[in-house]
């Protein structure tokens, strides 16, 4: 039998049953659409994150204490597993393939000043910071290596900040109270807006991390050293510089493991870009179980259809038709049925996700590749689920078929 | 005289039911020649309707020998079967058996694209002219149920016609239908059968049979009489004294109610 011929004959037959075919189809188009958009949402969530890290600065290398120590008592005495700032300005002294290195301390702590108060994440660092962070200030300007030096209570604001305790007059040169030490602004940061995980990085507060130290933490140990490598080129390079020197620095040139990790933001983007494709995959298998439910009920259809048109198969084979020409009849009905099904779930599921992408304000994109998955996909579920009934369509005795009431 | 369309020799049909076995036929032979139109009367359980599914090539034989036109059928597979009645039988069926929700040249099509031999390059030119033939050109696009129960017997035996049978096969063609349109459709089957085209009518009615020339009677799975009508009646003649009659009758009716 001609493939016109057929396909003439499937979409005629699924055309008579016009409310039948619809309903039979919607499992296949919400289960498309549905994998359709949750591709979206989750492709366009990476591709977010991917220009959130680049925001995270230039070349940025961070080196963060190890967890070595938590093997054991014996083991916590011998290694001495904290970053102190001798690491970092052995790091900035000894380093040829950095152009920048800052110690960050981390504490939070409540504002006040004359207008209310504020509690954030007060970051002691030194003036390298801004540039490995590739960051700006809109009015005034960071402090001084000589600030650092002289231990000064100089602070820089967060836009967040500014926004909420000086609303309408400019910070710079007023006197702000970080828990009970007395500060003098100098400067505003330029507005970065949030991190992928929605953390605000504008919610911050820039002093000397001398000062840090010795007026607002007590702590000696660094929270992490964030370091500027000078090109690209030499990301692994430096890194590698890094370890020597901390390993050198720690006394661990004899043996033993790091206790300290450095890593580079293609290890971050690498984790979180892997974090969300992880999480993209697992919505699209949800999603993907309603396209054998849809299946399913496909199934079912036409196993319904069968019983329903034993006498017209009968017809059919008395006039010559071959069981194979019965199987592929229903065949073809029940892969042309999933396949409109497909189509019009892509549909669905582009605009669906235009919607959400609209009104939540995610950024969505579906690749390519996706729109021959869900098409490829539905036809093979029609394949799959249609090939029951049309077995036991093509089964029948004629005889018994023509008989059939 | 040519080769005989039919040749059967022998034929048993042994159906399991259970444990026990159930012979439908036991053994039938018989010939049917070209351009015979051939009645087989019997009545339900005598086995005609098996034989009649055996000479269809819907079934095969348990044993014995069937040569169809020169082709030798028992031992046929399903897929032999299924292209032997493409090429060389029309069906007419008591219930019509038309695909419901489809014109009737669509119906009269359908044979022609199960063809594997690629005889036809215009299908449905050939249903139109088949429809003709039977007087329906002019009820193409009607669907069944849009048809009389004439009508849409008509519409079968174009089917049938359609794919120039070697043999016509029609089982009780005019069981559903009432005794004037039985007349018209055997009419037809005697205008078809003089055209040259074999014909064996399966029924239980003796007034159908009557328009045979040769009628077949089996009981209890045999043959039991064979018999030569030296001068059937012609239908059409029927068809013309019945039409006159219900001429008369209206007009009583009509000076009754006058």
């Amino acid at each position: 039998m001609k493939t016109k011929a057929l396909l003439a004959m499937a979409t005629g037959s699924i055309l008579k049953n016009k409310m039948r075919t619809m309903l039979t189809m919607l499992g296949i188009v919400i289960g498309v659409g549905a994998v359709i958009v949750m591709v979206a949402v989750g492709n366009g969530a990476q591709k977010q994150i991917e220009v959130q890290i680049k925001n995270l600065g230039t070349n940025l290398i961070v080196v963060t204490p190890g967890s070595t120590a938590a093997g054991g008592a014996s083991q916590g005495a011998q290694t001495f597993n904290r970053l102190t700032v001798a690491d970092a300005d052995k790091i900035k002294s000894d380093a040829t393939l950095l152009s920048a290195v800052s110690p960050v301390i981390v504490t939070r702590t409540q504002i006040i000043t004359g207008k209310g108060n504020w509690r954030t994440e007060i970051n002691g660092v030194s003036t390298d910071y801004l540039t490995i962070r590739d960051w700006g200030v809109t009015s005034g300007s960071l402090f001084t290596d000589d600030d650092v030096r002289a231990k000064r209570k100089v602070a820089v604001l967060g836009a967040t900040i500014v926004k909420n305790l000086f609303p309408d007059s400019d910070p710079v040169g007023s006197q702000i109270q970080l828990g009970h030490v007395p500060f003098t602004v100098i400067g505003v940061l330029d507005a970065k807006g949030q991190t992928s995980s929605g953390v605000d990085q504008d919610d911050i507060v820039l002093v000397p991390y001398t000062t840090a130290q010795d007026r607002l933490s007590g702590m000696v140990f660094l929270g992490q050293i964030l370091a500027s490598a000078s090109s690209p080129q030499n990301m692994v390079a430096a890194q590698e510089e890094i370890r020597g020197i901390m390993r050198d620095s720690h006394g661990l040139l004899g043996g033993g493991a790091d206790d300290f990790t450095v890593r580079d933001q293609t290890a971050i983007a690498q984790a979180a870009t892997s974090t969300t494709s992880v999480m993209t995959g697992l919505l699209a298998a949800i999603a993907s179980i309603s396209l054998v439910v849809g299946g399913i009920g496909i199934m079912n259809i036409m196993l319904v259809s069968v019983t329903e048109r034993t006498r017209e198969i009968g017809i059919r084979m008395a006039v010559g038709a071959r069981g194979s020409d019965v199987l592929t009849q229903f065949l073809v009905e029940s892969v042309v049925m999933s396949l409109l099904g497909g189509v019009v779930g892509l549909a669905l599921g582009f605009g669906g996700a235009a919607i959400l992408g609209h009104v939540m304000g995610w950024s969505t994109a579906t690749p390519l590749i996706a729109v021959f998955v869900a098409v490829g996909f539905s036809a093979a579920v029609g394949m799959f689920f249609g090939y029951y009934p049309a077995r036991k369509a093509a089964a029948l005795d004629p005889i018994q078929a023509l008989r059939y009431e | 005289m040519s080769a005989p369309v039919i040749e059967i020799a022998g034929v048993k049909k042994v159906y399991r039911m259970g444990e026990t076995d159930v012979f439908a036929l036991r053994g039938v032979d018989l010939t049917v020649n070209a351009g015979e139109l051939l009645a087989v009367m019997g009545s339900s359980g005598s086995g005609k309707s098996t034989l009649m599914n055996i000479l269809g090539c819907l079934d095969v034989p348990t044993a014995g020998s069937y040569v169809l036109d020169g082709i030798r059928v028992d031992g046929m597979s399903r897929n032999e079967l299924a292209d032997l009645r493409n090429k060389k039988l029309g069906f007419v069926f008591q219930g019509f058996n038309l695909l419901p929700r489809t014109s009737a040249v669509e119906n009269v099509e359908l044979p022609l694209l199960y063809d594997r031999t690629g005889r036809w390059t215009n299908p449905r030119a050939l249903a139109v002219e088949a429809l003709e033939r039977v007087g329906l050109g002019e009820r193409l696009e009607h669907q069944p149920s849009e048809l009389s129960g004439g009508q849409q017997q008509r519409v079968a035996i174009a089917r049938a016609l359609v794919t120039q049978p070697t043999l016509l096969l029609a089982d009780e063609p005019t069981g559903n239908l009432d005794s004037k349109t039985s007349v018209e459709v055997m009419a037809l089957f005697q205008a078809l059968n003089e055209q040259g085209i074999t014909v064996i009518i399966v029924t239980h009615e003796p007034d159908i049979a009557q328009y045979a020339h040769r009628v077949i009677d089996v009981r209890d799975g045999r043959i039991m009489k064979d018999h030569v009508v030296a001068t059937p009646r012609r239908a059409a003649d029927d068809v013309l004294t019945m039409d006159a009659e219900a001429r008369v009758a209206e007009f009583g009716d009509a000076k009754e109610a006058a």
